[in-house]
């Protein structure tokens, strides 16, 4: 049976993400950004998820992010991750 | 448009507010003295035979004379716990009166139950110490005061009440115990909480006292914090107060490393000051590494037999243990902070007592944060210029408090700020602090996980810590270093709508908090 393209990362303690990927390439690349420093960082965020996306070929589907003030290299790590898991667990 | 100038720390400030009148900007720490006084103690009378005793909270308002337009005033050593604010202005309300200023010592979550009295106009003004919860953020992003709020030290506000800056009509007194002629005391009965400092001011300057127990005590009340001769109403009503919210059992030390970590170069940097000699003393504020650097002190206090003379502010536990150790000879106590300083304050003849006056007042003869060596402060923010502020978030959203900080930091001989780089993704050692609470000037030591940074207008303090071997960095190297590892954050979107008022401690403006766009 062929795995749903599914995967998720992460935790919500502070300091850390949690990240959550639907992966459809037929529909349009949807983020759903929730933060405590959407105020502060918003726009930086949407900048790391979105590279973070883009390097990994991800093109579509429905990517879900609850952010406890994580910093960049975890929110990275965790959306890769994410997505690997998504794709069906392959490593790195 | 009002008239804006900049003062001493280069925040604009209006020079007149609408209903409030002039303002004086912020000159310096010690640039601004007082004025003549504008307060006129009232003389009473009372009758023997005659009762204080008031059926209704309701009733003893009525006896006052409440009116449209009058100043309340609260204490808040019921904490999160206090429920009296709330039910004296929902009496308020049901009377049909308006236009009400309230002046709490500091306002909490749990008074989030205001916030109908302040859309339907029954509270139109505020002065505090701080603002916590939905309340705060109501307030920090609705413009609903007819005048700004006003946020005042610990010293300030006494200041104000014994100035006559801020007139009190209404003095309410949540009263842990007291007897039925207004003898109140802080240490017996269920919402017991020990010192009662920041109400004392409040009874003295106030025409009208009401002194609200649930704890109701033969005459005389033995001790006596408020006296019968400041009180003109005694009201016995439930459920003034949760004790759950009041006090917490014993305050811990942390066992966060990092906070340890911060706490233990704090200690280091406080050594190498050369300040911790026989009868020094100590104030540490509230925060996690605050308190630890207590505890690596006395690590050194007990090894070089070094007693100090004082330890003083919000009192808790450990300091306590120190106190019956005999490394402090006496506690100076305006709040207490656990049920086991609450005991000690009953039974130690050397855990004093003091009013926030006494403890913090610019304007009286003499204040016992003038008499400080080394202050322990936390930060929410601190720049390069070493301002703090511990009002604000990075969200220009008000969320804490202005407390003791720039009253002891201007006292203190040795005011060092300990914070981590970093809170979260949020940089704590920024350019500019959202909200200025305490000058730079006042703050002489920075001590962070990465290193510590002396205020450059303390060349003697740098020198010492270089004789001392004690390794420094400068304050910009700190601000690269979060910045670089956080990103750096977009300011909050203001509009030009001012809510509050952040005052110094001698009544001038330090900074203006603005109406924030969600």
């Amino acid at each position: 049976m062929k795995k749903a393209p599914f995967g998720k990362a992460g935790t919500l303690e502070s300091n850390d993400v949690l990240v959550t990927v639907e992966l459809n390439e037929e529909k349009p690349l949807e983020i759903e950004l929730e933060s405590i420093v959407k105020a502060q960082f918003g726009s930086q965020l949407m900048h790391t998820v979105t590279t973070t996306l883009k390097n990994l070929g991800v093109a579509g589907g429905t990517i879900r992010i609850i952010d406890k003030g994580a910093l960049d290299f975890a929110i990275r790590a965790r959306v890769i991750t994410a997505v690997n898991r998504a794709r069906g667990g392959e490593a790195l | 448009m009002t008239k804006m100038v900049l003062n001493a720390v280069g925040r604009a400030i209006p020079t007149h507010i609408k209903g409030m009148g002039d303002l004086t900007p912020f000159k310096g720490a010690f640039a601004h003295t007082p004025g003549p006084m504008n307060m006129t103690p009232r003389a009473a009378w009372h009758k023997p035979g005659q009762s204080k005793m008031t059926e209704t909270i309701r009733q003893a308002l009525e006896n006052c004379g409440l009116a449209d337009g009058m100043t309340l005033s609260f204490h808040h050593h019921f904490r999160n716990g206090d429920h009296l604010v709330n039910m004296v202005m929902d009496e308020v309300a049901a009377m049909g009166v308006r236009d009400i200023t309230i002046a709490p010592s500091s306002l909490q979550s749990i008074h989030e139950k205001l916030i109908p009295h302040i859309r339907s106009g029954v509270i139109t003004g505020i002065q505090t110490s701080g603002i916590r919860g939905e309340i705060a953020r109501v307030l920090s992003t609705e413009n609903l005061l007819k005048t700004p709020i006003i946020i005042r030290s610990h010293g300030g506000r006494p200041r104000a009440i014994e100035s006559g800056d801020t007139k009190i009509d209404i003095a309410i007194i949540g009263a842990p115990a007291a007897d039925a002629f207004g003898n109140v005391n802080g240490v017996e009965g269920p919402n017991a909480c020990g010192s009662l400092g920041y109400a004392i001011a409040d009874a003295t300057c106030a025409t009208h006292t009401v002194v609200v127990t649930d704890y109701l005590i033969p005459y005389p009340a033995c001790p006596v914090s408020i006296p019968q001769t400041l009180v003109d109403y005694v009201v016995v009503a439930e459920g003034i107060g949760d004790p759950q919210g009041i006090v917490s059992g014993a305050t811990r030390i942390t066992r966060n490393p990092m906070e340890l970590l911060i706490a233990e170069k704090a200690n280091e940097a406080i050594l190498a000051s050369g300040l911790v000699q026989q009868d020094f003393s100590f104030q540490a504020g509230t925060g996690g590494s605050s308190l630890a650097v207590a505890h690596f002190l006395r690590q050194h206090m007990r090894e070089n037999n070094i007693k100090g003379s004082f330890a003083s502010g919000g009192i808790n536990g450990y300091l306590v243990d120190m106190l019956e150790e005999g490394l402090f000879r006496t506690l100076m106590d305006v709040q207490c902070f656990d049920l086991k300083a609450i005991e000690s304050i009953r039974k130690n003849p050397n855990h004093m007592e003091m009013s926030a006056s006494y403890y913090a007042n610019p304007h009286n003869k003499g204040c016992v944060a003038h008499q400080l060596d080394v202050m322990v402060l936390s930060a929410t923010e601190i720049d390069v210029q070493f301002n703090v502020n511990v009002i604000t978030g990075s969200n220009g959203i008000i969320m804490g408090a202005s407390g003791g900080h720039c009253d002891t930091a201007a006292g203190s001989k040795l005011a060092i700020v300990v914070a981590p780089l970093f809170r979260g993704r949020l940089p704590i050692v920024v350019d500019q602090v959202t909200t200025v609470v305490t000058p730079g000037e006042s703050i002489d030591v920075l001590v962070t996980e990465y290193g510590v940074a002396v205020n450059p207008a303390r060349t003697d303090l740098k020198d010492r810590f270089r004789e001392n071997g004690l390794k420094t960095v400068e304050i910009h190297e700190l601000k690269e270093r979060a910045e670089k590892v956080t990103g750096k954050p977009t300011k909050p979107v203001v509009t030009d709508e001012v809510i509050g008022l952040v005052e110094y401690r001698d009544g001038t403006i330090i900074d203006t908090i603005k109406k924030v766009v969600e």
